[in-house]
């Protein structure tokens, strides 16, 4: 287990760093300079160059990469905003404010999306391909399947708008989306995130649905499932037991992936309940050419992918005694 | 209901199990029945599609009950099985009636331990504690000739040999006494000298427990070493039935003749052919008219009127030997003289 | 080219598969010792049987033959021709003289291409074209292997698992081979059908002086189909010799007790002969040092375990019967009654 986890941080660490270097030289690949944009309407060349120093691009692009890598572990005395402490990820072109607070205020909002959602079409998702695959080839198997055919073509940004408008405006059911901390006032962190978690739920439900069902029918089809009916297993021993636990392996992967996915920011999502998590920040440096924020926010989320990785990998290990982690 | 000794300890009369798929209705078992007494080994033989592993799921109503329907009477000690309850027959199956499939690296869960599957049967049907459960796993190891019981009761099947994986089923088969065991096709995937140990392992724990047996097998060779009495089946029916020696000496069936000409032997002759049945299995969507065997049969033209074509032979059983066919037991002296003679048989 | 060449001649055949494994940077810490060090040869319109139980390396052995794996040491030549490392263009003219046969006629066809394309294949990879052309050759190789020579437009999932096997044979026959190696082809199929893909093969043999390696795990059939034999354990031969030979005078005591071990359709007055191994096969990854076998011998002595007992002629042998054991068996196969030889529990 130690050798497992030493070895994928290791390989982890190689992979962000592979990711930052090819965000860093995408950035520059783009002929529009960051300087120019600050210095403003009356800009001399002598200024463009003080902004040039002051930001830290003045370097060429690897010296700059270093500087930018380096910060992460031991900080990094900018000219023109003073120190900043590892780990430091540098400051934004655009406001000034140092990338990794703005992240941390961001990520809760992303957080709370994530997880609410994902317990929502867990338990739905899950629940109703249980149902399904026990009634296979029956009515409900049946409507369970076209309903999750039809909740998986839609779209959040369609969905979104006709959720909001039924539940909230026109019946006022349910209140306007917004984002309180859950330490300030748990009652308007829930209420405030429940239109979002159904409206981003009900798209991945259908897919758990689905990924459920096939999973289940497939594992109640295995010879192991037989052989604990033989032993007089009652039937819903052996679909816990047997199937279900069969089952698991690949619905934990994918759950794994995809939550390391929803942590880096579901954009769509937030930008339609005007929500502001990870994925409006990535979305707004990348519009404004804010490099240092836009590389914060990459590391940042491609680590959740990667961590995510790395922990399904563990978890599957866990269910499945076959897998050996090396 | 008690039985007595002069009672079968199974009884299947008239079994029919059809089941209703896209293409239509598969007869895969049409009419069965036969007897097993208590301690003996029945022995049965066919190829795929002939409805020998069939029959026993439906025994143990392992069948699919949506797309399954099953007619006659399975009778089990005195109690008839078919048309029982979901929970009559848990408490049966894995205590008083238990079953060994042939691929036991599929058959055993990769996700349980061997020690947890078998105590799990134990625990079940006596309401042992775990801890008793897990001794008498051990205990159950250490008869099946598991080396170190104590330390493999915790290992999972993959970290078995083929060998000891079915050692393992067998353990886990026998936990709760069972009073009768199926074995479909459990040395099949086995190698020969790994087959030979697993048949002689059978063999003992029914000396030593009096377990009913019933092998099912394509193979008359692993037949003729565990079995007492045989069955043939063909197509969802019985062809010939009777005790070992007398199905292997003087086969009365074309498909019992049939089957003994395709195997080659170790010390037959070499250079002559082997003597196959023609043709395929029959499709059980749509099986053929009158004796199921007769498009394959070489004797069908022997018999006058066609009768082969369009009438079913009954199994006439005699002291618990006959045969379904309509040849003349004359006709039938005479062929099997001649497939001797030119070495077919 | 003399006439004493054998049409295959394999000479210290190895396959060792590489096991990754060590921290923190992944290496080579170790091998599955497939296949070690085998001597064999085929002559021409010979039937060669390799024989013996799951994970010997038989099957192996069929793949180096035929260049679908690189061996890691050792010769094969072919018609004193060294092919073992040839290439792509070296092997061209002689990978339409060496065909294979596979065990699944389900996993061995293309399911969307029809019978005749699929038999068509061989002629068509390698630009040949028969005199009347392919689709006639298609017909012929159809009649020959017994279907009917109209069904070359249907697909193989319109036939039966025996049919499908003599679609098999027929791709193989396409090119007119000089050699088959044919690994467990009739292990998938019912014991009816099995007789009627043996006696087409043993036509095949006959009728166009074919070579064949016949891998199979069944010895009843492999005897019935091959002139020669070759008993394998853990990656090496043990026992090889003459049909009758090997069968009847056992001198390898694993051949001996594999034979003991077949069960057999007949009901004897006199038992025969039973000799129980104790035991699983040792792994391939640290094989016993030695005699491979030593571990489950019950003859096994302190000069089994330090020296590898050569294959050779034993005492008492036929010219062409080579057993590789320090203590050779002796005696003929006789029934031994209410005796079971049993090993000492394997250390």
């Amino acid at each position: 287990m130690l050798r497992f986890l030493v070895r994928r941080l290791l390989g982890a660490v190689i992979t962000l760093v592979i990711i930052s270097a090819v965000t860093f030289m995408l950035f520059y690949a783009v002929p529009r300079d960051p300087a120019r944009l600050a210095c403003g309407k009356v800009c001399t060349p002598e200024t463009l160059e003080v902004i040039r120093h002051n930001m830290g691009i003045s370097d060429p692009m690897p010296v700059q990469y270093w500087h930018w890598l380096s910060a992460i572990f031991v900080g990094r005395d900018y000219a023109g905003f003073g120190h900043c402490d590892a780990p430091c990820l540098g400051y934004s072109f655009v406001n000034r404010e140092p990338v990794l607070a703005t992240i941390l205020d961001r990520f809760p909002t992303t957080a709370s999306l994530a997880l609410g959602s994902s317990v929502v079409f867990l338990l739905f998702g899950i629940g109703a391909g249980m149902l399904a695959a026990v009634k296979q080839g029956k009515m409900l198997d049946k409507f369970a399947s076209s309903a999750s055919l039809v909740a998986s073509s839609m779209q959040i940004y369609f969905v979104g708008p006709v959720a909001l408008y039924l539940l909230v405006y026109q019946s006022h059911i349910l209140s306007q989306p917004s984002y309180t901390p859950f330490t300030d006032n748990p009652g308007a962190w829930f209420t405030g995130l429940l239109v979002p978690w159904l409206v981003l739920a009900l798209i991945w439900t259908a897919n758990y649905t689905r990924m459920t069902r096939s999973q289940l029918v497939e594992t109640l089809s295995e010879d192991y499932v037989r052989t604990a009916r033989a032993k007089g297993m009652s039937r819903r021993n052996v679909f816990f037991r047997f199937a279900w636990r069969g089952a698991m392996g690949p619905i934990v992967t994918i759950f794994g992936i995809d939550m390391g996915v929803l942590l880096g920011g579901a954009m769509i999502t937030e930008k339609t309940f005007s929500l502001q998590g990870l994925g409006m920040l990535a979305v707004k440096s990348v519009f404004t050419n804010d490099l240092p924020m836009l590389l914060g926010v990459m590391v940042i989320t491609a680590s959740f992918v990667v961590l995510a990785n790395i922990v399904v990998d563990a978890v599957y290990a866990m269910i499945d005694p076959r897998i050996r982690l090396a | 209901m008690t039985s007595t000794d002069s009672q079968p300890f199974l009884s299947i009369k008239d079994l029919k199990v059809h089941f209703s798929t896209e293409d239509g209705t598969v007869k895969a078992v049409d009419g069965l029945s036969f007897d097993l007494a208590r301690g003996r080994t029945l022995g049965i033989v066919g190829e795929s599609g002939s409805g020998k592993s069939v029959t026993n799921l439906t025994i143990l109503g392992l069948h699919n009950p949506d797309t399954t329907t099953i007619e006659g009477s399975i009778e089990l000690d005195g109690d008839e099985l078919n048309g029982a309850s979901d929970r009559t027959l848990e408490k049966l199956r894995g205590n008083k009636m238990a079953m060994i499939f042939q691929d036991a690296l599929a058959s055993l869960s990769p996700y349980h331990t061997i020690g947890t599957q078998i105590g799990e049967v134990y625990r079940k049907h006596t309401g042992a504690s775990k801890k008793a459960a897990r001794e008498r796993a051990i205990e159950m190891l250490r008869r099946v000739g598991i080396p170190q019981p104590d330390r493999r009761v915790d290992n999972y099947p993959h970290e078995f040999s083929g060998g000891m994986r079915q050692r393992a089923m067998i353990a886990m088969a026998l936990v709760c006494d069972p009073k009768l065991l199926i074995a479909d096709e459990p040395t099949t995937a086995l190698d020969v000298t790994v087959q030979a140990q697993i048949m002689d392992l059978l063999k003992d724990l029914q000396q030593e427990f009096g377990t009913s047996i019933i092998f099912i097998t394509h193979d008359l060779g692993v037949i003729a070493d565990i079995a007492d009495d045989v069955l043939v089946m063909y197509g969802g029916r019985c062809v010939e039935r009777g005790p070992k020696e007398e199905v292997l000496r003087s086969p009365q069936h074309p498909y019992t003749w049939g089957l003994l000409g395709s195997m080659p032997s170790l010390d037959g002759p070499v250079d002559v052919p082997l003597n196959p049945i023609p043709g395929s299995p029959p499709s059980l969507l749509n099986p053929p008219t009158g004796c199921r065997f007769h498009p394959r049969c070489a004797f069908a033209s022997e018999v006058e009127g066609n009768r082969c074509a369009t009438e079913r032979p009954l199994l006439q059983i005699e002291d618990g030997r006959g045969n379904a066919c309509h040849l003349s037991d004359g006709q039938r002296r005479e062929f099997l003289a001649d497939l001797a003679a030119s070495k077919a048989i | 080219m003399s006439d004493t060449t054998p049409l295959l001649d394999v000479s210290g055949l190895t396959k060792h598969f590489p096991i990754k494994g060590g921290f923190p940077i992944r290496r080579t810490v170790g091998a599955v010792q497939a296949v070690d060090g085998l001597d064999f040869q085929v002559a021409e319109g010979e039937s060669l049987g390799l024989v013996g139980e799951s994970g010997c390396g038989k099957s192996t052995t069929g793949r180096l033959i035929t260049r679908l794996m690189e061996p890691t040491a050792g010769t094969i030549s072919y018609r004193g021709q060294d092919i073992t490392h040839a290439g792509r263009k070296a092997l061209a003219p002689i990978r339409s003289e060496i065909q294979m046969i596979f065990q699944d006629p389900y996993a061995s066809l293309n399911p969307r291409h029809t019978v005749g394309k699929i038999i068509a294949g061989p002629m068509e990879i390698n630009g040949i074209e028969p005199p009347g052309g392919r689709e006639k050759r298609v017909r012929e190789l159809l009649e020959i292997v017994g279907l009917n020579p109209e069904h070359f437009n249907r697909f193989p999932h319109e036939f039966s698992g025996g049919q499908r096997q003599r679609i098999g044979v027929a791709r193989a026959l396409a090119l007119n081979p000089k050699l088959i190696v044919a690994d467990e082809p009739v292990s998938a199929l019912d014991v009816s059908i099995q007789a009627q893909v043996v006696n087409l093969l043993q036509k095949v043999q006959r009728e166009l002086g074919i070579a064949f390696v016949f891998i199979a795990h069944d010895l009843a059939i492999v005897r019935h189909f091959s002139q020669r034999v070759a008993v394998m354990y853990l990656g090496k031969i043990v026992e090889i010799g003459d049909r009758d030979d090997l069968y009847n005078n056992p001198r390898h005591p694993y051949t001996r007790a594999l034979l003991s071990a077949v069960p057999e359709a007949t009901v004897d007055d006199t038992p025969r002969e039973r000799i129980r191994l104790v035991g699983d096969v040792p792994s391939p990854i640290d094989p016993p040092s030695g005699c491979r076998f030593r571990t489950r011998c019950w003859k096994a002595t302190e000069k089994c375990a330090t020296e590898a007992p050569p294959l050779a002629q034993a005492e008492g042998n036929k010219a062409g019967h080579l057993t590789a054991c320090h203590y050779p068996e002796t005696q003929e196969i006789i029934p031994v009654t209410g005796l079971s030889k049993t090993p000492q529990e394997a250390v």
